[in-house]
């Protein structure tokens, strides 16, 4: 009960912090299906900012420096889905895809020239990041998670600028008619959410193992995060609760063998499956009455009538 | 003389600009192409010259470039040819699946939609075809055609899902590509006892000993290419994308289903159904996909290994690579499939202990990426040739004086220079 307790909170956080990005760029009005590819390398920069970390370095130094480093380079490789998508107007879902395509051989690539042998596996130690409450052991990521979750909530409808952004999501003509430089509010929402998805990597890939194998990716734990965007409605405190109901599944596969699931003798797989199949059954539901930010997918036209 | 109607200069026009649109494409996909390549060999020559700064050596530079021409950029630029004719008969079976999964995501395309589910489908479509050869002991045309009926069911999934309930088909195919990795390694595997599944290579069983007669006969072309798995698979792929360009091309089917992707609404209005025709596109999709994966599971190439369940095959995801380098026409297919399949083999044969052969997939995913704006290559190249014709022929007409212009030059131009500038 413990375990599952441990890794729901760990992969909630996970789908929280890259659907919390996805929503991000898609109320400014981009799609970012590069989710995925943006978790990999966010995750990979991060591990490798581990890894180099002086032996001396506090625990502190360890998690800042890491997290830096993955939100960073997130950032980085989102700008160029913010560069293709918004500057050139190309196909926000095939950039998307170019993009996911590409961080997996770039990753591959890295971690063997960094690993030196001839594989892709990369180890590293992550003391720093865990922690108890209690008897649970519990990732730094389920307090930055819970932070960033408000920081969301606030910048989204409290600030100017959260108002600005979702206009451009919206109706980005009559946004530009006031003023708003929309171009400018799409950078920033695609670049929040390559920062939120790149930390969203290293929550993903750091806590729970030492050693990590970057030819699988984050196996599909982007697209997930996607469908966890969408069942949350684009609403940061709604994504939160769909990420928790949707970690629970997720969790099952992790500890089906460990717990009271094992005398069931379910293959692994099954478990896995289910999230999958529950985000398609949630869908179909809620598709009807689903409330996408208008604009969303529409490259931004200034001369458009 | 604007008044004149002329139906031959309008068809030559109407001809003259459908030839200017194409050569303007292939122009742009080949802008592509070379922005991937320069790209990776950019990538390699940054790991040569990593793996040679250490040794202390003068002009690191200089034998970087050598290294990372001779040892990898050499091979991806000779593709197959660089281990002839094992390579050509490698690239022929890879290019295989390659032109079916690119037609798979081109034929949905057409509709407007992006079918991002063909590598589900091409997981079902070589599972539908293992099963039959295993655990049925058909020949290989039944477990052919059992590999066309599971991919399209795959397929028809997010089709329904799109036209019944309006969800987004990227989205769905996303989650049915999973779903179907997880069921089909779940049957496949089934503890370890599965019927399908060899113990002792981990993978399923090698179809060429175990089930001869489920193997897509070769008529000799593996003796040719010394590679056992060069079967005929590769005309069956040609033939498909023949027949998916009469389909789209020539067939009133076709015609909707093109009516359809470029715009809904007015294929509706016009009296199209256009829920059946997004069922229908996204059926064939499905068909095809698996039908590539059945052709090249059947062929022998690789044996599917159930265990590894983190990753979906990458031939789904190259075939929308192929289909945005042939700007989804199923013949152009044929060769944007065979350029990637060029690019992966070689990229094989690269000396892996300098180079990792993911760079070939770095190549394809750049090659995704800037085919993601192409259209901005293709209108910038067709605006020159434009200018340049218009140049021409105002430079003739001025050297040989107006009297020789023949009628329909002038509204041959005007029209398409004002078009230009709109």
């Amino acid at each position: 009960m413990l375990l599952l307790v441990k890794y729901t909170l760990l992969y909630a956080m996970v789908l929280m912090l890259v659907a919390l990005g996805g929503m991000f760029s898609e109320r400014s009005g981009i799609i970012n299906i590069a989710l995925e590819g943006i978790m990999v390398i966010g995750g990979l920069c991060g591990v490798i900012m581990i890894m180099i970390m002086p032996a001396g370095a506090s625990n502190f130094q360890i998690v800042l420096y890491s997290c830096l480093a993955a939100a960073g380079s997130g950032a980085i490789y989102a700008a160029l889905l913010a560069f293709a998508s918004i500057n050139l107007k190309a196909d926000q879902t095939i950039g998307g895809t170019a993009l996911n395509l590409l961080a997996t051989a770039i990753a591959m690539v890295v971690a063997k020239r960094v690993n030196g042998v001839q594989g892709s596996k990369l180890s590293y130690s992550n003391e720093a990041f865990l922690g108890n409450i209690g008897p649970v052991s519990v990732s730094v990521f389920l307090y930055i998670g819970l932070v960033l979750l408000l920081i969301s909530f606030i910048v989204l409808y409290k600030t100017r600028f959260g108002l600005r952004l979702r206009a451009c999501g919206e109706h980005p003509q009559a946004a530009d008619s006031v003023g708003v430089n929309v171009y400018r509010m799409r950078w920033w929402g695609v670049l929040i959410s390559g920062a939120l998805g790149g930390l969203g990597g290293l929550a993903y890939i750091v806590p729970p193992v030492q050693t990590w194998n970057f030819e699988v990716g984050v196996s599909g734990m982007g697209f997930l995060a996607l469908a966890v965007m969408i069942f949350g409605q684009w609403h940061p405190l709604r994504i939160f609760l769909a990420a928790m109901f949707f970690s629970v599944f997720r969790t099952l596969a992790n500890i089906s063998d460990s717990t009271f699931l094992s005398v069931l003798q379910w293959p692994k797989e099954i478990y896995s499956m289910m999230p999958f199949v529950a985000s398609i059954v949630i869908l179909s539901f809620t598709s009807k009455k689903s409330r996408a930010p208008k604009a969303e997918g529409i490259p931004y036209d200034k001369g458009a009538r | 003389m604007l008044e004149v109607k002329n139906p031959v200069t309008k068809e030559k026009r109407l001809k003259d600009r459908g030839m200017r649109d194409a050569l303007s494409t292939i122009g742009a996909s080949l802008v592509c192409v070379i922005i991937g390549l320069v790209l990776g060999f950019i990538v390699l020559l940054v790991l040569a010259y990593l793996t040679l700064s250490g040794d202390g050596m003068p002009n690191t530079f200089g034998r970087a470039i050598k290294t990372a021409y001779n040892s990898g950029f050499k091979q991806i630029l000779l593709g197959g040819f660089f281990m002839s004719p094992l390579g050509v008969g490698r690239e022929i079976s890879l290019a295989t699946p390659l032109i079916m999964c690119g037609l798979s995501v081109g034929c949905a395309f057409k509709t407007g939609l992006f079918n991002i589910g063909a590598a589900g489908q091409y997981t079902l479509g070589a599972f539908g075809g293992i099963l039959f050869a295993t655990i049925f002991r058909m020949p290989w045309y039944v477990c052919l055609l059992a590999a066309t009926v599971f991919g399209a069911a795959w397929g028809a999934i997010p089709g329904i899902l799109k036209a019944l309930l309006n969800i987004n088909e990227v989205i769905s195919s996303i989650m049915t590509n999973w779903i179907g990795l997880y069921a089909v390694n779940t049957i496949m595997y089934g503890g370890g006892a599965s019927a399908m599944y060899d113990p002792n290579k981990t993978k399923t069983w090698q179809l060429r000993e175990a089930f001869p007669s489920s193997i897509i006969p070769d008529f000799g072309m593996g003796k040719m290419f010394m590679n056992r798995s060069t079967t005929i698979a590769i005309f069956f792929a040609i033939l498909a994308a023949i027949l998916i360009y009469i389909l789209i091309f020539k067939t009133n089917f076709g015609f909707e289903l093109r009516a359809c992707g470029s715009n809904r609404n007015a294929a509706k209005y016009a009296g199209i159904n256009e829920k059946k025709s997004i069922i229908l596109s996204m059926v064939i999709a499905g068909a095809l996909a698996g039908f590539g994966g059945g052709l090249y599971y059947l062929s022998g190439v690789a044996e599917w290994n159930p265990m590894d369940s983190a990753a979906l095959p990458a031939m789904g995801f190259n075939g929308i690579a192929v289909a945005l380098l042939a700007a989804s026409h199923p013949l152009g297919i044929i060769f944007s499939a065979f350029l990637i399949a060029h690019i992966n083999t070689g990229g094989g044969f690269m000396n892996a202990t300098v180079f990792p052969p993911e760079i070939a997939s770095i190549i394809s995913g750049v090659i995704v990426y800037f085919c993601a704006f192409a259209l901005l290559f293709k209108n910038g190249l067709a605006s020159l040739g434009a200018k340049k014709k218009a140049e021409t022929i105002a430079a003739v007409a001025a050297d040989s004086g107006e009297a020789s212009v023949p009628p329909g030059a002038q509204t041959q131009i005007a029209p398409d220079a004002d078009e230009k500038e709109a």
